[in-house]
């Protein structure tokens, strides 16, 4: 068995729910992403249209992200899935500097490496992926490539010649396929981030990698601070009323 | 009119999630930087001592490994900080995964740190017949002050895959094509040359001048060939759009451009003709204050080199 994704780009109407589901389902914190879609304005007004990409890991088949990784935290599962066991992570960032699709990012609550599993844990129990489940236009088709009859397998032989994958030349050989793509919505080098065209959304760089609370010393010293025990009460009574005005 | 501002060929992102900046920062720099020290004056030492009478030379023997254990620890305690989980760093020890290069270094600089460590303490008891007279460490050391000869060629050749193992890092990290090239092997080798002798030039002072010479001489040709690297990727950036896109940050000014400038020019240029004026007349001030420059250069060369291709957007 050899799981693979593929994105009909035709579909794909950028709803975004497939980026929501994934971070309900995955518990993905702020400022970070196992799934994104990325809007990306082509041509000059009149003949201007957008286009929307869904972008996640590739679960490549010559992984660069499991080759460099010092400690087998990222590992192939037998079903090709690229998995990452975050309890074996130490946190070194080479995965992130090998991945040439930028799809690993550094947990800000774990401090380890994370990244889209293609739901993994569903998979295991015979589910769809959640970004699969949730799309209203199924632009997102998930499936057995070593399967002929699969629902993915009869799409990319139904699309011949259409079929891309991002970044062929780094020979990474990629599970994760796209439709009616092209340079200027595949290619990161092909598109501009120009200041004040991003809609809804100023911060375009992170300044910080992992938890943003956590310096250096920090990080040797966390696992011996206390945390206090939290049980239901705790998020309720509150001890501002001074500080809000004592309402 | 907006077809001259923005391409009509080409996309704008109009709406993206924050990408992440720089992911291996100044602690990466300072860690690659500090090896180059801690390899390149073993390297450096054995070709003094295959040259010179040890006579000529008279702290070399501990001085050598004491500076090399000083920034190899430097070295690896940023590679420690730079772990978002430090204490996990055993897990490489643990659960070692071999095709990974910063497994097969972090093993190798271990074993590498360890023998250098023998062969300081052995070299300092050694030198200072006088200190610790009844401690058991130290005359243990001294009576086992063969074992540093039978030592020394193991750790000279254990210091070229030490050196170079970074560029495999560097290959690996696929994701950035300007570190993809072959010339990195080499860059690590020169840095290394180039660190060593300069540091060991600042310890040289009562050394014979030939030895000096010899120092200046590895200096000038480190310093010319770290040059002609950087150089070679600087007018031959061409070779794919994501190679040129990240050059751009050094072609195109701005800060970038300036610590590059900075660092050829004080790094290398003229800690170059310094040493070569150095290997006809000895002017030991002159010669340390090239060592000085070509260490500051070198932090400067690397960090720029570092840093500029994680400016790209990845996807």
């Amino acid at each position: 068995m050899k799981l693979g994704f593929l994105v009909d780009l035709n579909l794909c109407m950028g709803c975004k729910g497939c980026e929501v589901a994934c971070k309900v389902e995955n518990e993905v914190p702020l400022s970070s992403w196992r799934l994104r879609v990325k809007y990306i304005d082509i041509g000059t007004f009149p003949d201007a249209k957008r286009e929307f990409t869904p972008l996640r890991c590739n679960h490549c088949e010559n992984a660069p992200c499991e080759r460099i990784c010092p400690v087998s935290a990222l590992h192939y599962l037998e079903n090709g899935i690229v998995n990452v066991d975050s309890s074996r992570c130490i946190g070194c960032a080479g995965c992130m500097m090998a991945c040439p699709y930028g799809a690993i990012y550094m947990d800000p609550e774990t401090n380890t490496a994370d990244k889209c599993t293609y739901c993994a844990h569903r998979i295991e129990s015979g589910m769809m992926p959640a970004c699969v489940v949730i799309c209203p236009v199924q632009a997102n088709i998930f499936g057995d490539l070593d399967d002929d009859t699969s629902h993915i397998s009869q799409y990319i032989m139904a699309h011949q010649g259409a079929v891309q994958v991002r970044k062929p030349e780094k020979h990474t050989n990629p599970k994760h396929f796209y439709v009616g793509g092209g340079t200027q919505t595949l290619d990161p080098l092909a598109q501009q981030r120009i200041e004040g065209y991003s809609l809804f959304n100023n911060i375009t760089h992170l300044d910080h990698i992992g938890d943003p609370n956590h310096g250096v010393i920090d990080r040797f010293l966390a696992p011996f601070e206390s945390h206090e025990k939290l049980d239901n009460k705790s998020f309720v009574d509150f001890d501002n009323h001074e500080s809000e005005g004592g309402h | 009119m907006v077809e001259s501002t923005v391409h009509a060929t080409h996309a704008v992102v109009t709406l993206d999630v924050a990408l992440p900046g720089i992911i291996w920062g100044w602690m990466i720099t300072l860690n690659m930087w500090a090896k180059s020290i801690g390899t390149g004056v073993i390297l450096v030492g054995a070709f003094l001592l295959y040259r010179h009478k040890k006579d000529e030379m008279p702290n070399l023997r501990w001085t050598m490994p004491l500076i090399s254990f000083i920034f190899l620890n430097i070295f690896l305690l940023f590679t420690l900080t730079d772990l978002h989980q430090p204490y996990r760093m055993v897990n490489i020890f643990l659960h070692p995964h071999w095709t990974s290069a910063i497994t097969v270094g972090a093993w190798m600089a271990s074993l590498f740190t360890a023998l250098v460590t023998v062969l300081m303490v052995i070299g300092y008891f050694d030198a200072h017949p006088n200190v610790r007279k009844n401690c058991a460490l130290a005359n243990a050391a001294r009576a086992n002050s063969s074992l540093y000869e039978k030592l020394f060629p193991f750790v000279v050749f254990l210091a070229i895959p030490v050196t170079l193992y970074t560029a495999i890092i560097m290959a690996e990290s696929s994701a950035r094509e300007l570190w993809q090239a072959p010339a990195e092997v080499m860059q690590m080798m020169w840095a290394a040359l180039l660190a060593g002798s300069a540091a060991l030039i600042l310890v040289s002072g009562k050394w014979s001048a030939e030895a000096r010479k010899d120092l200046a001489l590895v200096l000038a040709i480190a310093t010319f060939f770290s040059f002609l690297m950087y150089m070679g990727e600087y007018f031959f950036s061409f070779k794919s759009s994501e190679a040129e896109a990240t050059l751009a940050y050094v072609h195109a000014g701005g800060a970038y451009n300036t610590e590059f400038w900075f660092g050829m020019v004080l790094g290398f240029i003229v800690p170059f003709f310094i040493a070569v004026g150095n290997m006809k007349s000895d002017n030991k001030t002159l010669l340390r204050f090239a060592a000085i420059l070509a260490l500051v250069g070198l932090y400067m060369a690397k960090d720029v080199w570092l840093k500029i291709p994680q400016m790209l957007p990845l996807s």
